[in-house]
């Protein structure tokens, strides 16, 4: 039985995501090209950190000693230096952003497919459950589960990671339903092909660079989300992250003694890789959806709008068009 | 009637989201492995102490009658007592729920104007300088965390603006003698600038690309092209015909970014030490002091809520194409 439906399939097997799908997205696309180096300069600093940077919180002189000579970024309120704590805390930020991202991506990717894919019933129920908690106000509840299920790593990630799949599960199921209506699809039904048959060989594929895509930009909002848990004091005590640095330079009163050097640059950190994977995430959705770069007279024209965007709390700029008009979006704008 | 329906939808839809949020409030609470009691942080507490605490709090009774007693409580607007203060709630809150409220609309009414103007325009002059500078700039305050956007306005600005960094009232007004009202509500405004600032800041970006995104939409709309047609000068049609109704989408944005200036109020109070509900918060953490904390959660979650039904009722009354 399979064996027709795999020679049905493979006569006409549809082509996107094309071959070389990323390769287009990535060289078509300056920004997504500086927002990917960008991660991969933090992720090879992630996984050299136990070597460049062993011991991070060793005291090693005064605190808040100035930068210059044997320590680039000075000293902070522990006397440890700041290079060594910053790159300790791009691991830590790295682990709680792609861990988290990717407990949300898989929550949020199957509720979504098998929400979009079944429809009827059971996507009226996982909706209606996903609305309602999408309308919990997140960094609230991130919070107050945070202080209530104790200060340890795995309790951030998990904590974040739980809050934040509604926003996938939304852009999934939309795109499941409309894969799940194209013609090779049906065809492939009706020949008999089964729902896991269906979902991992038609779905899937299908549905895989919009998920990234999101997975990348919830790696950023998981970093942002971390620095506001930390801040208030519940992280992990034994750990530095970001977030932790720019706790201890404000209960260290890093300001009071005039020390820019405590304060600066873990939030720039943040600030860098947060533009990054917005860059990168939203490279791939205006590939995968150039309805976003389209100006509205040549939609019109095939009698569609653009629907009013409901951007989500947890897609924050992902639905708005990409930020610089001129490199991506100036294309169809006229 | 379409319209009544979809008002009735809405209230529907808020009414059960609130029972939602009391389930969820509940759940966090009172499912722990361990209580409230055993969390806090006493030494002297005996356990025929923390027994009787635990008696007087109802803890003791079976799950599903504790949800009862708690929704009960919740419907004659009771929130239970701090653990510290042993004052009511609602009481404890309700200061730091006003302060809150007044810093948050300051901060988004900055963060409006501020985007509204950036927006426009970015969707007036696309694709020149102007355009990439402003939505840059926007960006790059959305990409920073709050509370260390905070820090560094204290640091490099604060001083030189010549504002105060901390708490909500000079402590020397009114002290030697009496301050006029006007004295102190100016007092009052120069504390709240700088943390509605930060708001402001952290939050423009996302306006400022929603309102270019529907003026662009808005600005290629047939009416757009009879405007000019009827000779109307570019700056009249950019304003009566673009703007107003690429104002809209803002309403929709607002409501549905709330739990995110939430956050951010939150660690931006603690950072200037505003005695909002956010301080608040951070100081129930620091202190154990649950009851405290699930009421704000309660009362943030709620506001939430509230605001999201303001928003969608005032989209339909805003935008006749609902109907």
């Amino acid at each position: 039985m399979s064996t027709a439906v795999e020679i049905a399939e493979s006569a006409k097997t549809p082509s996107s995501p094309p071959k070389g799908f990323f390769r287009s997205v990535v060289l078509g696309q300056r920004q997504a090209v500086v927002g990917l180096a960008v991660i991969t300069a933090f992720v090879i600093i992630a996984f050299l950190a136990p070597l460049i940077a062993p011991n991070p919180k060793e005291r090693l002189g005064e605190t808040f000693t100035p930068p210059g000579g044997e320590f680039p970024l000075g000293l902070d309120g522990g006397g440890a230096d700041m290079m060594k704590l910053l790159i300790a805390g791009t691991q830590v930020s790295l682990i709680v952003g792609f861990a988290a991202a990717g407990v949300s991506a898989l929550i949020g990717g199957l509720v979504g497919l098998v929400s979009g894919y079944f429809g009827g019933k059971t996507d009226n129920v996982l909706m209606r459950f996903t609305d309602y908690v999408l309308v919990i106000p997140d960094v609230p509840l991130m919070v107050v589960a945070a202080a209530l299920f104790g200060r340890s790593l795995t309790n951030i990630v998990i904590i974040i990671g739980v809050i934040y799949w509604t926003s996938t599960a939304r852009i999934i199921r939309a795109q499941v339903m409309s894969v799940r209506e194209r013609v090779y699809v049906r065809r492939a039904r009706s020949l008999g092909a089964g729902h896991m048959r269906l979902l991992r060989k038609h779905v899937l594929p299908q549905i895989a660079p919009l998920l990234v895509a999101n997975t990348v930009l919830l790696v950023a909002y998981a970093i942002f989300a971390e620095t506001f848990i930390t801040f208030l004091g519940l992280g992990d005590p034994s750990l530095i992250s970001w977030g932790r640095l720019i706790q201890n330079a404000f209960t260290d009163d890093a300001i009071l003694n005039d020390a820019w050097w405590a304060i600066v640059p873990p939030g720039v950190c943040v600030a860098i890789i947060v533009l990054a994977s917005t860059l990168v995430g939203q490279s791939i959705e205006d590939a995968l959806n150039p309805r976003l770069a389209v100006g509205h007279l040549s939609v019109r024209r095939f009698g569609l709008r653009v629907l009013p965007q409901r951007p989500s709390r947890g897609e924050r700029g992902a639905t708005a068009p990409p930020p610089s008009g001129a490199s991506a979006g100036g294309k169809g704008r006229r | 009637m379409r319209g009544v329906d979809y008002v009735l939808k809405r209230i529907f839809f808020a009414i059960v989201t609130v029972f939602v949020a009391i389930t969820l409030n509940f759940v966090l609470f009172r499912t722990l492995p361990g209580d409230a009691i055993q969390a806090l942080r006493c030494r002297a507490c005996t356990q025929e102490f923390k027994d009787a605490l635990r008696h007087d709090l109802g803890l003791d009774k079976s799950k599903l009658e504790q949800y009862r007693l708690y929704v009960a409580d919740l419907a004659h607007g009771d929130l239970g007592s701090s653990l510290r203060s042993q004052q009511p709630v609602r009481s404890d809150l309700w200061e730091p729920i006003k302060n809150t409220m007044a810093m948050i609309a300051m901060g988004t009414f900055f963060s409006i104007l501020l985007g509204v103007i950036v927006g426009v325009i970015s969707a007036w002059r696309r694709g020149t300088w102007a355009d990439r500078t402003g939505l840059w700039t926007g960006l790059t305050f959305y990409s920073m965390p709050p509370q260390w956007l905070g820090l560094i306005i204290v640091l490099y600005l604060a001083t030189w603006l010549g504002l105060p960094t901390s708490g909500i009232k000079d402590p020397l007004i009114g002290l030697l003698e009496d301050a006029s009202t006007w004295d102190v509500f100016v007092d009052r405004i120069r504390h709240m600038l700088l943390p509605a600032a930060t708001l402001g800041l952290v939050l423009f970006g996302q306006y400022a690309l929603i309102v270019r995104s529907s003026m662009l939409e808005t600005l290629g709309e047939d009416y757009v092209l009879t405007a000019r047609a009827k000779g109307l000068s570019n700056w009249t049609t950019v304003w009566r015909h673009g703007f107003r109704n690429a104002l809209l989408p803002i309403v929709t944005l607002v409501a549905l970014s709330l739990g995110f200036i939430i956050g951010g109020s939150i660690t931006i109070e603690y950072v200037f030490s505003y005695p909002g509900i956010g301080l608040a918060v951070v100081e129930a953490i620091d202190q154990r002091d649950f009851p405290i904390l699930q009421g704000a959660f309660l009362i943030l979650t709620l506001s939430v809520i509230f605001f999201n039904l303001v928003a969608d009722l005032l989209y339909y009354r805003l935008d006749p194409r609902i109907q």
